[in-house]
This record gives structure tokens, sequence and C-alpha cells, in this order.
């Protein structure tokens, strides 16, 4: 069937938000890549930054009164690109505050008495990822894609392109 | 696998060599058990990350707290045989450039 529209798989993930299943849901994030066709250096930054995004949504968790939120993990499957999307049903957070983490400065050059001990889950994110957006309302949600490079140019060549236009 | 902690200890100088994934889930254990080495006196920590398979910013939050604990005791902390992935980690993040790591002394 010939269409515009890439084909698209979708797996979605459920889960307690508690820190016993982040393990659970980088398993999820890992097999997906994995059958994809993801390089294992890639695979393990993709785990890395969906375990970043549970963690994040977990600690929300903790915050708030109940404690029974859940956990969404949606992976969109593209021939040439995977789009995970973490979800939680907390309070949320500021974008702002969240634009203002991930454009932080590393801990490079900091001194040792500055360092604290979180605040770094968003910065990685945006790190390992090539594209993120963050949502925020009646909870929080991070949306990441990874794109296949099946022959390690595909965006030199757009770059290519554009110039010769 | 989710998380092994091994320590070898001389005196108050202990190795501690963590396996597996150090995550949310696992990290109050590691935690828990550096500081205990802390409060029983330890004069030099050793952390061997060769067979940590995962690790992501909770466990450089747990060194970031480690390494203020040290400094509050005296005593000294080092991190070893960091596996590609830890490198990695550590290097994004600039950790790297932080914490003491050994080198050397392939055993």
């Amino acid at each position: 069937m010939a269409s515009n529209q890439p084909a698209v798989d979708v797996i979605s993930l459920t889960l307690p938000n508690r820190v016993e299943y982040l393990g659970v849901a980088r398993l999820l994030v890992s097999g997906v890549a994995n059958r994809m066709g993801f390089t294992y250096e890639e695979i393990e930054d993709i785990k890395l930054a969906v375990g970043e995004a549970c963690t994040n949504a977990v600690e929300h968790a903790y915050e708030s009164e109940d404690g029974t939120n859940s956990l969404h993990l949606v992976c969109h499957v593209y021939e040439d690109r995977l789009w995970i999307e973490v979800a939680d049903q907390g309070k949320g957070f500021s974008v702002e505050d969240a634009e203002q983490q991930r454009k932080a400065p590393l801990l490079n050059g900091m001194e040792e008495d500055e360092l604290e001990e979180g605040g770094l889950g968003l910065f990685l994110i945006q790190a390992l990822m090539d594209e993120v957006v963050f949502h925020t309302g009646a909870g929080v949600s991070v949306s990441m894609t990874k794109y296949l490079r099946r022959d390690g140019v595909a965006g030199d060549d757009r770059t290519i392109s554009k110039n010769q236009i | 696998m989710d998380l092994t902690i091994q320590t070898i200890s001389e005196e108050t100088e202990h190795q501690v060599i963590l396996g597996g994934e150090i995550d949310a889930y696992t990290c109050p254990e590691v935690k828990e058990r550096l500081l205990s080495l802390l409060e029983a006196g330890a004069t030099r920590l050793t952390v061997d990350l060769k067979a940590v398979e995962y690790m992501d910013s909770t466990g450089i939050g747990m060194f970031v707290a480690l390494m203020k604990a040290c400094k509050r005791s005296g005593c000294s902390l080092f991190v070893e045989n960091l596996s590609a992935r830890v490198e990695r980690l550590f290097r994004i993040t600039g950790f790297y450039d932080l914490i003491a790591i050994r080198k050397g002394e392939e055993a």
C-alpha cells in the first residue's frame, strides 16, 4: 500500500508509578529499539533518556498525596525514527523550570560545594535524544524522538540538499 | 540482575564493587551501604564500577552526596574501572572531571 504517511506501530505500557518498575520501562524501550535496528550505543542512550523521564515521573508521584498514579510509556515506531512519550498524572512542573534546567550548564567548572544531588535528568534527556518536547498540564509528559541512522550520513544529506536549493 | 554489592575491607580502607543496575530503585541500598562504612570510620573508599550495566543521574546524585559526606569526615573517595556506559554518563554530565578516578593497576 503506497502512502505518504510512514507506517507506524504503537506499543504502550502502563505501570504503577513506583521505582521498582523503572527497570521494566527500560526493558520495553530497549526491546523496541533493538528490534528497529538501533546500535548498541543508541539503545543504551535511549534507555538512559527514558529512565530519566520515568524517574522524574516517579518522583512527582511520590510528592503527590496518594501515590496511586500511573506511569504511561508509549513507543511509536516509524520507519526512520522512534518516538517515545512518557507521561504521568502528577501535579506537573513549570515548563520554564524545565527549559531552564535542560539548558543549565554541565557540572563542569562547578565547585564541589555547589553540586546538588538532582536536576541532571532533563539535561540528559535533551543531550541523548534528537528531539525533545516537554508538555505540562494535568501531569507531565516528555516526548522524545531518536532517528535511525542507517548509513550514518542522513543529517548530512539533508544539509546538502538544502544548500543546493 | 538488579544490583550486587561486594565489599573488600582492610581495616578502615574499603573497596566496594558494584554490579548491575543503579537507578532510583537500587540506589538507596548502595547509598546506605557506603554511608554506613563512612559512619564506621572509613578512611578510604574505592568504588569499583566495572560491572555496572546501567546507571542514571540518580547514581550521580548518590556520588555527589557521598563526596560531601566523605569531605566532612575526612575520608578519601575514589571510583575505578568505569564501564563504558558509566564513563559516557560521567562525561556528558561533566561529573567525570569532579570525581577522583583511580587509574592503572590492572588487576
